[in-house]
């Protein structure tokens, strides 16, 4: 295959115009071919910097160099000794802001294609059946994890590897956290993807109990009194929906990002086979600027939606992922940027049929370093709408920490946990990814949830 | 898979099913509920916990068939199960936060409506098991929907029973024995629980407030986790939005806006909501729809 070295080799991607009618994923991955030709890019750096880009670390260039070599099964056993779901983060990781953000290639040209050639090589071992090694050696002690986003899937893997006996309690009726409520089948297949990087955990030996919420149905003081866990892992995630308080909120028509998303991936309400309802709208605003804000905006249009992104910010502080932006942008989403909702308009049956907004400009950086928003007086304007899907944020959910004695938190609920291991105020209970840090990313939770397996074995070990 | 081990129908189009869920059973109190789910298609349907045996790891629920999902609920029968079963959800009951001792010292009335007479029993029951006799009246539409009067009579104190049409005991609406009780009769109660549909609560809501008289209501928005991450249940109470599943569902009915309450709850579920959804939607309610 003929390459211009200084640029990535194209990825094959649905049709805009066709994906924006269907829920099929909109990347299609690299060949063989393709991905072996990306890979002969890569410089095989010494002091490879985008290693440091790498929140977990992957040796990055020896995965890739194996895959010039087509040695696709060596690339895999690299990836896997330092992530547990390469398929999921080769698909959904800001590559931008960490490892391609750094590679050296991107000084001239384009970075490698890192994400992409780690989602290859996951498929690739996916397609062709190898799975993690079972562990050889049996421990007594028993693990509780909580929560089966990426950071209790990763612990729960971790600590089977080892040999650890363990459970993981779910309070839905489905394993996967925002995996399977909250990033769209269009970014991240459940069935293919998901629910085999679940099996895989499961193939280790981790049980999974679905339907217990910790705090409700038994609590972390009864796990480690009455059910002799030994230790417990908190990764519960920060489900917590926010909203902006603003008048007319409670009407018919405005949803949080999370039922919205949920009813269509959770309970697939996009397909009519099953029975939980969703009413997508026909004119919708979606408020916010993350990946959260693009997946509502890019849900309401596959379902036959108008669909307008508000943010107050500018383009540049978009916190969604650079690439979302951009196939929203492809799918024919409007962005309405330096806007703020103040009301929403309500017709006399309850139900919304505007928005009341004012334009923003740009002030001096805030204390996160952003260039706060400020009003620009008499920019006041109306949207016409019937949906508004508030995309704000979310916080961890108070439920656990309310209900065990002697679990830390600080002022926005967030566990308190110490950050090499895990460790929280209370003996023997470790906590990991959005519990603890409120929401961030896929790979950080999973870069958790592996130094809490850690700090748990040595906590077990030295009893 | 949790299984059914008795699957009763109460009367026209209301079921009873006891259901083995150890974990809920365990901890569970009145007041709470549980969403469950059919099958790898059906919705989170919830349901108030109407009564628990901890020992035999059961949980009662007792349901109105009033749409798709109840309608296939009510077909399954003894030896089936349900795919999920999730709880305790919600909130127990407040009187099971007092003491017993103040609660001893207090005149309390019940008022269940329809469907509404399952959870209002469990908290009767508790209070008499700790020696408290609580006054419950239980209206329904006719004789034949009436529910657990049996049941009932074996742990209220005064039971009054009132039918819309008067075709069993008493005739009219719960107000009306309110007002009766109260103003007539010249009963004195310090807190009024009253649980039934919306339209039903808002309405003794009104009275009570004319009467003096304090009263919970355990209202039942839309809701789809119960966990308290999407938002659907919320509420307005006192001017501020609560999420149901986890700050209720019992709330001060003095302070609950029912009218919006009421509307949030035609979101999907009326002629009304449906008609305007397939307005609204025509074929793209498929999401896989071909006109690309
Ligand atoms: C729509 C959306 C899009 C996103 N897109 C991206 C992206 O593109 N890239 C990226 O890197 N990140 C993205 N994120 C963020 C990322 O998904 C999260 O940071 C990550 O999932 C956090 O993992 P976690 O394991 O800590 O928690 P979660 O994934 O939230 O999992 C927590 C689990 O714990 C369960 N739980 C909670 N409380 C209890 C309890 N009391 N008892 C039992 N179980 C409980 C929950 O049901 C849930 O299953 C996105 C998030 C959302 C919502
Ligand atoms: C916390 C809580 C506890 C509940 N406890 C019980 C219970 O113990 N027993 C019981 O029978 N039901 C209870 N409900 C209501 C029950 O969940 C609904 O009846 C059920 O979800 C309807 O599903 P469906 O698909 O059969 O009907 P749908 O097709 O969704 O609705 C059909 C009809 O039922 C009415 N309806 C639907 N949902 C409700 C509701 N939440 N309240 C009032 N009317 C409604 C609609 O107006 C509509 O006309 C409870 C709800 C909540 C939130
Ligand atoms: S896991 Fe994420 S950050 Fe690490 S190499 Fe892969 S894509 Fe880059
Ligand atoms: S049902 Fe989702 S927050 Fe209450």
């Amino acid at each position: 295959m003929e390459i211009d070295v200084l640029k990535k080799v194209p990825i094959s991607e649905q049709d805009p115009g066709v994906r924006a009618h269907n829920f099929d994923e909109v990347c299609l991955g690299y060949s063989k071919e393709e991905a072996v030709a990306e890979a002969s890019r890569c410089l095989n750096c010494k002091n490879a910097r985008c290693i440091q880009g790498c929140p977990v670390a992957i040796d990055i260039p020896a995965f890739i160099h194996q895959v010039s070599e087509g040695n696709f099964k060596e690339a895999y056993r690299i990836l896997s000794d330092a992530s547990s779901l390469p398929a999921v983060c080769g698909r959904v990781c800001p590559q931008e802001n960490q490892c391609e953000g750094q590679c050296i290639r991107g000084i001239k040209g384009d970075p490698i294609s890192i994400g992409k050639l780690e989602r290859f090589v996951a498929d690739w071992a996916r397609e062709n059946n190898i799975k993690p090694e079972p562990p050889k050696n049996k421990l007594d002690a028993k693990v509780a994890v909580i929560g089966s986003g990426p950071a209790g899937l990763t612990c729960a893997g971790e600590l089977a590897r080892m040999g650890y006996n363990v459970t993981i309690f779910e309070a839905l009726h489905e394993p996967g956290g925002v995996l399977v409520y909250g990033i769209p089948e269009f970014r991240l297949p459940k069935s293919e993807v998901v629910a085999k990087e679940i099996d895989n955990v499961r193939a280790l030996g981790v049980k999974i109990e679905t339907n217990v919420i910790i705090g409700k149905s038994v609590t972390i003081d009864q796990l480690m009194e009455d059910e002799g866990f030994d230790a417990v892992f908190i990764g519960s995630g920060a489900g917590l929906p926010k909203f902006m308080g603003i008048p007319g909120e409670q009407a018919n028509g405005v949803f949080s990002a999370n039922e919205y998303l949920t009813r269509s991936n959770l309970m697939k309400a996009f397909d009519d086979e099953y029975d939980t309802p969703i009413r997508p709208g026909q004119k919708v605003a979606v408020v916010g600027g993350g990946n959260v804000a693009m997946d509502a905006a890019r849900t309401a249009l596959r379902l036959g939606a108008d669909v307008t992104v508000v943010y107050r910010r500018s383009e540049a502080e978009l916190p969604a992922r650079v690439e979302e932006v951009h196939h929203a942008k492809e799918e024919g989403i409007k962005f309405n940027l330096l806007t703020n909702p103040t009301e929403i308009l309500v017709d006399d049956n309850g139900w919304v049929r505007g928005m009341r907004c004012v334009k923003m400009e740009l002030g001096e950086p805030d204390e996160s370093g952003r260039r706060s928003p400020v009003v620009i007086e008499g920019s006041e304007f109306e949207m016409e709408l019937d949906t508004v899907i508030m995309s704000l944020g979310t916080s961890p959910n108070p439920l656990i920490s309310s209900t065990t004695k002697g679990l830390e938190v600080n002022k926005r609920k967030c566990i308190v946990a110490e950050e090499q291991y895990g460790k929280t105020s209370k003996e023997g209970v470790y906590a990991g990814g959005d519990a603890v840090t409120g929401a961030a990313t896929v790979i950080l939770a999973m870069g958790a949830g592996k130094a809490a397996a850690r700090g748990i074995d040595e906590f077990l070990k030295n009893r | 898979m949790y299984e059914i081990l008795k699957a009763e129908m109460l009367a026209e189009n209301i079921w009873l099913m006891d259901v083995k869920a150890p974990r809920v059973a365990g901890s569970c109190m009145p007041g709470q509920f549980v969403i469950i789910k059919i099958d790898e298609k059906g919705e989170r349907v919830p349901l108030t916990i109407c009564d628990y045996d901890r020992n035999a790891g059961t949980v009662t629920i007792v349901f109105q068939s009033v749409g798709a999902s109840t309608a296939r609920m009510s077909k399954l029968k003894k030896g089936d199960a349900f795919r999920d079963f999730v709880g305790p959800l919600g909130q127990p009951s407040e009187l099971c936060k007092e003491s017993i001792n103040e609660l001893k010292n207090k005149k309390i009335l019940f008022v269940a409506g329809g469907v509404g007479t399952a959870p209002v029993y469990p908290q009767v029951k508790w209070l008499k098991e700790n020696g408290i006799n609580a006054d419950v009246i239980v209206g329904a539409k006719t004789q034949s929907l009436l529910i657990l009067e049996d049941e009932m009579k074996a742990v209220a104190g005064n039971l009054y029973i009132t039918t819309d049409d008067g075709s069993y005991m008493r005739k009219g609406m719960v107000t009306e024995v309110i007002k009766d009780l109260v103003q007539n009769e010249g009963h004195k109660y310090d807190v009024c629980i009253a649980i039934g549909p919306m339209i039903m609560m808002k309405f003794v809501c009104l009275l009570t407030k004319e009467l003096g008289l304090p009263t919970v209501v355990s209202l039942n928005p839309i809701m789809v986790d119960g966990t308290g991450m999407c938002g659907a249940c919320r509420v307005t109470v006192d001017g501020v939005v609560k999420f149901a599943c986890v700050d209720g569902p019992e709330f001060d009915g003095h302070k609950v806006d029912f009218d919006q309450a009421m509307k949030r709850q035609q979101l999907y579920k009326t002629e009304e909501g449906r008609a305007y959804l397939k307005k609204t939607e025509g074929d793209t309610h498929k999401g896989n729809c071909s006109n690309a």
